[in-house]
């Protein structure tokens, strides 16, 4: 039997193999839409030049040549330009990557449990519990996220852990509320009844039976938040709040070259571009997982 | 083994608060077979609920195995287990057979897991190709079978079923109910059968009560059902209604409160 067959078997021999099966048949489907591969595929590159930036990297990132400042693209040695202290601008984006990856990830990791952990134990619970939470999630949700995050990177110290601690505070929110929502339509499903007859503790449902049926709907809008999570990263890191120089963070890198916007546009555009590849990229992918994902399309 | 004493379930507070269930009182012996019928809405189902532990807003006295179920004791849960009507409705979507089975031995902390689930799955005509897959490929009566034995799986002493086969095709209809019938006999097992299909209950059932607007109109055993000589003038009514569709008979029906 070949691994393919044995993969969409329908009599699997393990937890393992069934598991392993349906993430299969997931890919399956994933692979069907173009475009959704192709976020991926930028995704995964992304994640590449990151783990292998010094070997990627054709300069040193932050080794300054004020005789060769301001080139143009396609110059010898510098095919991407340098920007105006003589760094070249495709070293410091292969480094960036390392960034926003850095924040993105923890972000993602930050705030994605503590929406699980609040939307379900809200809806699971209901009565005060949810009343109390809720009201804590639109506090939170009542201000723009950038302001707050400004607010709370001002009150914090500029920084790039601040800023991610920051974003994470201002982007949990909506996860609640989606945990929250999908708790709402399982809590009362006759499934979870059986577990409460079977004796499960609250949190044995919470985390063993509630939980694994909001993940994907929320690993769907993570995956689209991460396009917003780069942008508010990039914005502070433009507004001077987030990576501080000389770091290579693509925003900053953008603040910077908007003083040569005009006669030396590479400068702003390049690492602008960057954030557009990536951000488009993560939507995609985002896309692609919800056709996937949605347990309402599965057959 | 079950006792019921002027069981009252509300529904909602003040002004919206309705009476499912309006006094019921019943017993069911050790090993016996108990069905509870009526037509939509009369409280039969509630009953069950309350029965369970599921539904906690009711008053009266509820006791299986001498066991009150008002306190939710932990030994509960090894005495008393539930089928759900809808097969597609009560198995986790993300959990393949094996942890459906295996959940119920883990909560409790009971070895040997792997060797209980096959066993579980052959009790109820299920070959182990069926243990690591999901509930979406499965058919109605697969789930419904997996669904008794999730059930069973801590070998309880009485199964409470609520409408197990009302939402199956009618040839599947009767494998699970004669599924039930040979379990019954294996384990031993005291039953309450909630229907509204006199013809299931005839055939699973020694004795059952027939409910209305949340009330117990008449209860009798099933020979008397079997002779269609009913007490009561609302059974007899539910029995002519089960033959099927007749324009004469249902011009003359009337409401009973």
């Amino acid at each position: 039997m070949s691994w393919r067959a044995a993969l969409l078997s329908d009599t699997p021999r393990s937890r393992q193999e069934a598991k392993l099966g349906a993430l299969y048949r997931g890919w399956l489907r994933f692979r069907r839409n173009r475009l959704a591969v192709l976020g991926l595929l930028i995704v995964v590159a992304l994640v590449v030049v990151a783990a292998f930036a010094p070997w990627i990297a054709t300069h040193d990132p932050y080794a300054q040549n004020l005789a060769q400042r301001l080139l143009p693209p396609g110059s010898a040695g510098h095919w991407l330009g340098t920007d105006e202290f003589g760094r070249d601008i495709f070293s410091r984006l292969v480094y960036g990557a390392r960034i926003t990856l850095y924040i993105v990830v923890l972000v993602a990791l930050i705030a994605a449990p503590i929406g699980l952990l609040v939307g379900t134990a809200a809806g699971y619970l209901g009565g005060w519990v949810d009343a109390a939470l809720m009201r804590l999630t639109d506090v939170f949700l009542a201000f723009p996220s950038l302001i707050l995050a400004l607010a709370f990177v001002a009150a914090l110290g500029p920084g790039i852990e601040n800023a991610v601690i920051a974003i994470a505070l201002t982007s949990w929110p909506p996860y609640a509320r989606i945990a929250r929502a999908e708790t709402l339509t399982i809590r009362n499903s006759d499934y979870i009844a059986a577990a409460r007859l079977q004796g499960a503790g609250t949190g044995r449902i919470l985390v063993r039976h509630v939980m694994p049926l909001c993940v994907s709907s929320l690993t769907v809008r993570v995956t689209l938040d991460m396009a917003g999570i780069i942008l508010t990263a990039a914005g502070l890191g433009f507004l001077g709040l987030g990576a501080q120089p000389p770091m290579a963070e693509w925003g900053a890198m953008v603040s910077s070259g908007r003083r040569y916007i005009l006669d030396q546009w590479w400068v702003a555009t390049i690492p602008g571009l960057a954030i557009f590849v990536v951000s488009l990229a993560f939507n995609l992918l985002g896309d692609g997982l919800r056709d996937v994902l949605d347990p309402r399309q599965k057959t | 083994m079950i006792s019921v004493r002027d069981l009252v379930v509300t529904f909602g507070h003040g002004r919206d608060a309705v009476q499912a269930v309006r006094g019921v009182s019943f017993e069911v012996a050790e090993g016996e077979s108990f069905g509870l019928v009526g037509e939509s809405g009369s409280g039969k189902s509630t009953v069950l609920r309350a029965l369970s532990g599921l539904n906690r807003s009711w008053t009266g006295r509820a006791s299986i195995g001498g066991l009150d179920v008002a306190k939710a004791d932990r030994r509960l849960p090894h005495l008393a287990q539930m089928v759900f009507q809808d097969p597609y409705a009560s198995l986790h979507p993300r959990h393949t057979v094996d942890r459906a089975l295996s959940e119920p031995l883990e909560i409790h902390g009971t070895g040997d897991v792997s060797a209980r689930v096959e066993a579980a799955l052959a009790d109820v005509g299920l070959g182990p190709a069926f243990r690591f897959r999901y509930p979406n490929q499965l058919s109605g009566g697969q789930r419904q079978r997996v669904a008794i034995a999730r059930a069973l799986m801590l070998r309880p002493k009485v199964l409470l079923l609520d409408e197990p086969t009302s939402a199956l095709d009618v040839s599947v209809q009767a494998e699970i109910l004669n599924l039930l019938r040979r379990l019954r006999a294996q384990q031993r097992l005291t039953m309450i059968l909630v229907s509204h299909n006199l013809a299931v209950v005839a055939h699973m059932c020694d004795r059952l009560a027939v409910m209305n607007r949340g009330l117990v109109v008449e209860e009798m055993d099933v020979a008397t059902l079997r002779r269609e000589a009913p007490r009561e003038a609302y059974t007899r009514q539910l029995l002519l209604a089960s033959k099927g569709y007749d324009r004469a008979v249902a011009g003359r029906m009337v409401s009973f409160d």
